[in-house]
């Protein structure tokens, strides 16, 4: 192949490890955990890749992961991406930073600290994240408000947790956030896997959107909140990665580039390695970046759709888990065939939520992955 | 939270936007937390010479230089700010 496409890769993910404190059951990473960080790229490699985004017209950097404050050369790659012009946003758990680093961090160039919690208070944060570090994360976003970067605060929403949504924006108000992103999980990797005791009943989110609407009208001018819904009760799906191939890049731990954090899923795509590959030749180049660009490869419904520019046939991740053929329209859109398979596994999420059931969720740690691998293996036997 | 008197504070590019040119999109851009502004050509003239502390009457008085004989440049110079301000692109400098 060798056409080359006009559109820029302007947002570069950068997922420096695998490695992670935090063991969140709603993770979008693979359930194939490596215990080992031996096969991570290399600083150099990293400077490179970073070089190579910037020619391409990436302006967007997020460095995350795992936990990206686990690779000591964080502040040395922050420096580099800085000096390439790159506007940097830092996705945390904030296990890792202290007052120090930050100052650190800053210093070297980070725009934007993006924290994430798991739960509204001590208790449901450690139970729902695996760690006990609610204090750390409250003492660490008052330390980056503190010294005037900007802040996001992250909350990823599900069943076990929807009901917090009016103590988090509390306690998010009272340190002075003026960003908060409530997003619901997207069931990939081990939020598929967890699926069952992550999906949400309607209810939960309707009285969720309610509280959440309040809070804005409240507290108008001094807080952001967004809001984004699971699209399992849309009636139309949501764009790949604002169409696949148009504008994400994420480059994993181990080098391998992505259309989109979840891509792996799909069984017969190859991903171009950064050690093999100038990211030039696999962004314009591979079958991989140009598998779902445009509305080629489209199939019927979404071929003769009118709609079919709009959400560019939704996310290919989806269609594959749950249709089985990621050519398929995603199942989340009402004139797919396939849609009664959303019903159904909406339908059984009705019941109310019951707090037991939140010892049920499988938390990603390399335990459980090993764990999973074998299950696996055991049924294809 | 960024109101100050644009006829006359001193203001500035505000530290929490990135502004550069983009060779990849031939035009200036302001970066911020996950997202991107693409500027026109006439607010990048202005929004460069913000990058140091400024008043209203100098950006008029360099953009008249710069570009002699633009008509209505002074109207156009003040909306821009106005918005400007409104978004935050632009803080006051305190002395």
């Amino acid at each position: 192949m060798n056409k080359t496409t006009s559109h820029i890769p302007l947002w570069l993910l950068a997922e420096l490890t695998f490695a992670c404190p935090v063991q969140c059951s709603y993770c979008s990473n693979p359930l194939e955990l490596s215990a080992s960080r031996k096969n991570e790229l290399s600083t150099e490699d990293w400077i490179r890749v970073m070089r190579q985004a910037r020619k391409l017209g990436a302006v967007q950097l997020g460095f995350s992961g795992g936990e990206p404050l686990v690779r000591p050369d964080l502040e040395e790659l922050v420096i580099e991406a800085k000096s390439l012009g790159f506007y940097i946003n830092l996705i945390t758990s904030s296990i890792g930073l202290t007052a120090e680093r930050i100052t650190a961090l800053k210093t070297a160039g980070v725009g934007h600290i993006q924290i994430s919690f798991q739960g509204s208070n001590r208790e449901s944060n450690k139970l729902l994240g695996g760690t006990d570090s609610f204090d750390h994360k409250v003492a660490m976003t008052k330390e980056v408000i503190k010294q005037d970067l900007a802040l996001g605060l992250n909350f990823v929403l599900h069943r076990q947790n929807l009901h917090q949504v009016e103590e988090f924006l509390t306690m998010a108000q009272s340190v002075g956030a003026e960003f908060v992103e409530l997003a619901n999980c997207q069931y990939y990797g081990w939020g598929l896997h967890n699926r069952e005791h992550l999906l949400p009943s309607q209810e939960q989110l309707i009285d969720a959107e309610r509280v959440t609407n309040e809070f804005r009208k409240k507290y108008k001018g001094d807080m952001d909140v967004f809001f984004v819904a699971p699209d399992y009760y849309d009636d139309r799906p949501k764009k790949c990665s604002n169409g696949w191939g148009t504008t994400f890049m994420t480059v994993n731990p181990d080098g391998e580039v992505l259309p989109c954090q979840a891509a792996k899923v799909i069984p017969g795509l190859e991903f171009p390695n950064v050690r093999d590959y100038d990211l030039s030749d696999i962004w314009h180049k591979s079958d991989l970046f140009n598998r779902f660009r445009g509305t080629d490869w489209m199939t019927e419904p979404c071929k003769s759709c009118p709609e079919k520019e709009i959400d560019l046939g939704g996310c290919r991740c989806q269609a594959m888990m749950l249709t089985g053929d990621a050519t398929n329209a995603d199942p989340v859109c009402s004139l797919s065939p396939h849609h009664d398979e959303i019903l159904r596994i909406t339908e059984k999420a009705q019941r109310p939520y019951q707090e037991e059931e939140t010892r049920k969720l499988i938390f990603r740690n390399p335990g459980n992955s090993k764990k999973i691998r074998a299950e696996k293996t055991e049924l294809t036997e | 939270m960024s109101e100050f008197n644009l006829e006359t504070a001193s203001f500035k590019l505000n530290p929490r936007y990135q502004f550069q040119w983009e060779e990849a999109q031939q035009c200036h851009v302001l970066l911020y937390p996950e997202g991107l502004i693409k500027l026109s050509g006439s607010a990048a003239e202005i929004l460069q010479r913000c990058e140091k502390p400024t008043t209203t009457a100098t950006l008029i008085d360099e953009l008249n230089k710069a570009f002699p004989g633009a008509e209505g440049l002074a109207n156009d110079v003040k909306e821009f700010l106005a918005d400007a301000q409104q978004q935050a692109w632009i803080v006051s400098v305190s002395n």
